[in-house]
């Protein structure tokens, strides 16, 4: 029996395993009672690997969620940087756009008033050189600029063109030493020729010493030199002097007063007249000075009393009265016969004195001068 | 027997020898077989088709060569199995515990070393742990469970080929260790 358990004891304890199994299976299934013990050990073993099975899985979604989350962020971070990037260089566009609109508006609006025929450029850059006072402008010989046309600025003269490429021309600016042109004072009409010191100012050249020329009167372009069309304002004059013969007239060209950045290529030139003052682009016109209000004389006896201006309508229709009245052979104040005199507002019975001031008393204070009559 | 059969049989037997588990190692591969099998249907439902405990319970009673041993291994693998499941402990019991038997019984006689063999004992042993499961469930518990031939088939096939991919993966770490 014993050899026999030994030979088959593979078999045996098999036997034996499934026979304690199925008891097992059988108690729990009869009585509906759980082995507990059995399943406390087993979850109690199989417990702390699964938290740390569980610990790792979640610490490696989150690590990976994170990682893709940040790979989010950091490729969001690059699109709103290019946004951002592209919104500040069409920001930058915009304000350069905007600054040039606005100093294109009395460019435009002087091109439109002058009655010759311009071409509108920019100055994209300086020439080459030390003493060189030349500048590119991008409108060239495709834009029908030619060597010997006039650059101006609502300002005045800049220079005139000296080699015109097919997009771009070069602009030889006043103040250059190379430049001149003929030019016309405005008050005597005393002919000369400008030219570039290679500095800020210019000279007027071959005047003679008995003109009379005075500090800051105006020059303007005489038509002479067939280039720029007369009429154009040159600049203003900042210094006499002179030697035996011709006087030594000290120019500040008004034409870049304002800087360059845009210019008018005059490219058919109509002539102008010399205005006698100084032009109304040159600086803003000043404003004559407020009307102050002297003491009202007290009027004498028997006169009307004068009214400090003309500048209301109580004032206008005191002098429709005083005409009327002189038509009538008459003077103001004086009723003809057959008409009864004005009752005085206050209604007290009395006859209004001759001479007394009449219904349409003037302003006690004027009223503040109008703009139009501010205009000099 | 032919020459084919002596060389399936017994070729691999004089190698088996020198390849030796630590208990410890059987233990921790256990452990992690059953883990898997508890934990990682939950986050990817195919992965319940792949019977790890099973294939673990095969190699370690063919490599171990001894009948008693793998009918222990495999009964308190499926008790614990059990532990983890709603099922009344012993069924998987007493299906790993047959399973290890007769593991333990064929790994004495053929060349387990051999890829087609393994293939062929990790289907085999799956769909026989399948019917037997499906049969001790309806017998013993009387509950009206169905079996899918052709999913039986089709997750033989699976762990048959794992079977081959585990077998080889656990002789690389028995021959370092």
């Amino acid at each position: 029996m014993e050899s026999l358990l030994n030979r088959y004891r593979g078999l045996t304890v098999l036997l034996v395993v499934l026979f304690a199994q199925l008891i097992l299976v059988a108690y729990q299934v009869k009585t509906d009672h759980d082995v507990r013990l059995i399943r406390v050990w087993a979850v109690s073993t199989m417990l702390p690997p699964a938290r740390l099975l569980a610990a790792v899985r979640t610490a490696t979604t989150q690590f990976f969620s994170n990682y893709f989350l940040l790979v989010g962020a950091k490729e969001e971070n690059r699109r709103l940087t290019a946004e951002l990037d592209k919104l500040k260089l069409e920001n930058r566009y915009l304000r350069s756009e905007l600054g040039t609109a606005e100093r294109a508006g009395p460019l435009s609006m002087f091109q439109a008033s002058i009655p010759s025929a311009t071409v509108a450029a920019r100055v994209i850059g300086a020439g080459s050189g030390v003493n060189a006072r030349a500048v590119f402008v991008d409108r060239g010989s495709s834009s029908g600029v030619k060597a010997g046309m006039a650059v101006i600025t609502p300002d005045g003269v800049v220079g005139k063109v000296t080699a015109a490429y097919p997009s771009a021309s070069q602009v030889l600016l006043i103040i250059d030493q190379g430049f001149s042109a003929g030019v016309v004072s405005a008050k005597e009409h005393v002919e000369g020729i400008v030219k570039g010191r290679g500095g800020p100012e210019c000279r007027v050249a071959y005047v003679r010493n008995d003109e009379k020329i005075a500090v800051g009167e105006w020059f303007y372009t005489s038509g002479e030199d067939r280039i720029f069309p007369r009429g154009l304002p040159v600049g203003r004059v900042k210094s006499v002097g002179g030697d035996k013969v011709y006087k030594e007239i000290v120019l500040a060209p008004s034409g870049m007063a304002r800087g360059l950045e845009e210019v008018l290529i005059v490219t058919g030139a109509v002539h102008q007249s010399i205005p006698d003052e100084q032009p109304a682009t040159a600086t803003a016109p000043l404003l004559p000075p407020p009307i102050t209000q002297a003491p009202a004389a007290a009027p004498a006896e028997g006169q009307p009393a004068k009214p400090a201006s003309l500048g209301t309508d109580a004032d206008r229709l005191l002098e429709q009265y005083k005409k009327r009245a002189q038509s009538r052979g008459g003077a103001y104040g004086d009723n003809p016969e057959g008409l009864k005199p004005a009752e005085p507002s206050g209604g007290s019975g009395q006859a209004p004195a001759r001479g007394a001031t009449p219904a349409v008393k003037p302003p006690v204070s004027p009223s503040p001068p109008k703009p139009d009559a501010a205009k000099p | 027997m032919t020459e084919f059969s002596d060389t399936v049989l017994w070729a691999g037997r004089g190698r088996q020898k020198r390849l030796r588990i630590h208990a410890w190692v059987m233990l921790l591969f256990a452990l992690a077989a059953i883990l898997f099998q508890a934990y990682a249907p939950l986050y990817l439902s195919v992965l319940s088709y792949i019977e790890l405990p099973l294939l673990l319970t095969v190699y370690l009673a063919m490599t171990g060569r001894s009948q008693v041993a793998g009918i222990f291994m495999g009964a308190g693998i499926g008790l614990a199995q059990d532990a983890l499941s709603h099922d009344p402990l012993g069924v998987l019991g007493i299906v790993k515990t047959l399973t290890g038997y007769a593991a333990a019984s064929l790994g004495v006689r053929l060349d387990t070393d051999n890829f087609l063999i393994r293939f062929g004992l990790g289907f085999l042993f799956f769909v026989c742990h399948e019917v037997l499961h499906w049969v001790l469930r309806r017998a013993l518990l009387g509950e009206a469970v169905s079996i899918g031939i052709l999913s039986t088939f089709l997750a033989g096939v699976v762990n048959g080929a794992l079977a081959v991919l585990l077998f080889h993966l656990l002789d690389k770490l028995r021959e370092n260790g």
